[in-house]
């Protein structure tokens, strides 16, 4: 028998995206995992995101970024399948390149130009993509605007249906014996004698590792175990049509037509922490960018708007960090808890069943890197 | 299956799916539909499955159909208009139509 003190491998705290593929990659590894989550009315960026499964605009400014988001790429195939063997689920994962649209010559420029920033960086991974003309993108996507006049294209650009992979992966940790726990918001973490001691508003769990896998709440949480997660959480907005019949089998960076047929449209930034607001302007720019896009969406209607927060790190890259001063606690934060699912489930989780992250993948990553200046 | 009171309004033209209908000044698009004997104005976008008005009172979403080309509008909330075009709506819509 166990002693009670430590009733868990691993307690992962956030029951999103990142913290369920954590766990259900925890759970792959043979630990037993508790799964600690809010209650239904936590901010939840996993419900309210856009489901690209996207690689041709990360990583400039850090090249490490463009490699890491290749390689969940690469690897989500594989990672859906795992899924849908597991629970018959289908996340409706596609991958057939994806696209940046741009309705201006100068949009067309600075995209062209953002691109080559990001191939030309030391240790730059090939994205594969390319710069159209409106000539070769009609070819590809015949229902573009006059006002189209190129756009980059990525073939390792994809999409998934990221309502079902959320649940689906809950599904799967279930099926595994992962412990889930609603409504377990973490208000403490003490280690003591190599066991973690997480006090919640439902009494104290126990677990000889920790993984931070909270979102923008883990600004408030890795402080607990010694560590920092700069965020800066911004709002987002999307606006949804009715089902429709497929005319757009690509997506692109704002706008995508999913497996059901609704035609997502979003991509706005604003600072804001409200997830109960929606500013119209805000709808009616995304909604304008995207019949200028697609005029044949005029005629559609709009069945649905929200907004949602974005998990944002400062610097818009993850972290990933493990704790010198509370060894086996570890932070897992990420904007892309979509994109990046399959890393997270596949190569972080196993590093953290082995106790330590593998720095030849994850070192870019750290969050000292926001303090390169005073440390020296 | 349904019958007209006696004493209903002014006669009002219009077509359904190009075929003409003579319907009543004050009814829905869905009443005229039905006195008309058109039960099924939608398939639904997912199974196909056939679906028609139903609650006549804008909350089940059942009796979408094409108006003047403004598609998935609900039959029981719109009165007749002279020389309106209905169009019963077959799946998912196409976009751009
Ligand atoms: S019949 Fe129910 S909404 Fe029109």
């Amino acid at each position: 028998m166990r002693a009670m003190s430590e009733e868990y491998d691993v307690a992962v705290v956030g029951g999103g995206l990142v913290g369920a593929a954590t766990a259900w990659g925890l759970a792959r590894e043979g630990c037993r995992v508790a799964l600690l989550d809010e209650g239904d009315r936590a901010v939840r960026a996993s419900r309210g995101n856009f489901a690209l499964v996207w690689v041709q605009s990360k990583g400039i400014g850090l090249a490490p970024y463009s490699a890491w988001t290749v390689r969940s790429s690469n690897a989500w195939a594989g990672f859906a399948d795992l899924l849908r063997d597991e629970t018959g689920f289908d996340v409706c994962f596609q991958r057939p390149g994806g696209f940046h649209l741009c309705l201006s010559d100068k949009e067309l420029e600075t995209r062209a130009n953002a691109l080559k920033r990001l191939h030309n960086q030391p240790g730059a991974v090939d994205i594969k993509s390319e710069i159209l003309d409106r000539t070769q993108l009609i070819k590809m996507l015949p229902d573009i605007g006059p006002d189209v006049v190129g756009a980059s294209f990525s073939p390792l650009d994809g999409h998934v249906n990221s309502l079902r992979l959320f649940r689906t992966l809950h599904t799967a940790i279930a099926a595994r014996g992962v412990r889930y726990l609603p409504s377990h918001r973490v208000e403490a973490i003490a280690q003591e004698g190599g066991t973690f001691r997480l006090a919640t508003s439902q009494g104290e769990i126990r677990a000889g590792r920790v993984a931070l896998a909270a979102g923008n709440a883990n600004m408030r949480l890795a402080p607990m175990v010694g560590l920092e997660a700069p965020m800066r959480p911004e709002r987002g907005q999307i606006v949804v049509t009715e089902r429709l019949r497929p005319f757009l089998h690509h997506p692109t960076g704002t706008l995508r037509q999913t497996d059901e047929g609704t035609v997502m449209m979003g991509d706005s930034h604003e600072d804001s922490t409200d997830p109960s607001g929606l500013t119209l302007g805000v709808s009616a720019k995304i909604v304008e960018r995207a019949l200028r896009a697609f005029p044949l969406l005029a005629g559609a209607n709009i069945v649905r708007t929200w907004s949602a927060i974005r998990v944002m790190t400062r610097d818009g890259f993850p972290i990933y960090d493990e704790s010198e001063s509370h060894p086996g606690a570890f932070v897992v934060c990420c904007h892309s808890g979509v994109t990046l699912a399959a890393n997270h489930a596949l190569t972080v989780a196993p590093m953290i069943a082995r106790g330590a992250l593998d720095k030849s993948l994850v070192a870019p990553f750290s969050a000292r890197r926001f303090y390169v200046q005073a440390t020296g | 299956m349904f019958k007209r009171l006696a004493d209903s309004g002014k006669s009002v033209a219009l077509t359904v799916d190009g075929r003409p209908v003579d319907c009543r000044a004050g009814d829905t698009v869905a009443a005229a539909l039905l006195a008309a004997g058109v039960d099924r104005c939608r398939t639904t976008p997912v199974s196909g499955a056939p679906r028609g008005p139903y609650c006549l009172m804008g909350v089940c979403f059942d009796c979408l159909v094409t108006i003047d080309g403004v598609g998935s509008r609900q039959a029981c909330l719109v009165p007749v208009r002279e020389g309106m075009a209905v169009e019963t709506q077959s799946g998912r819509r196409e976009a751009g139509r």
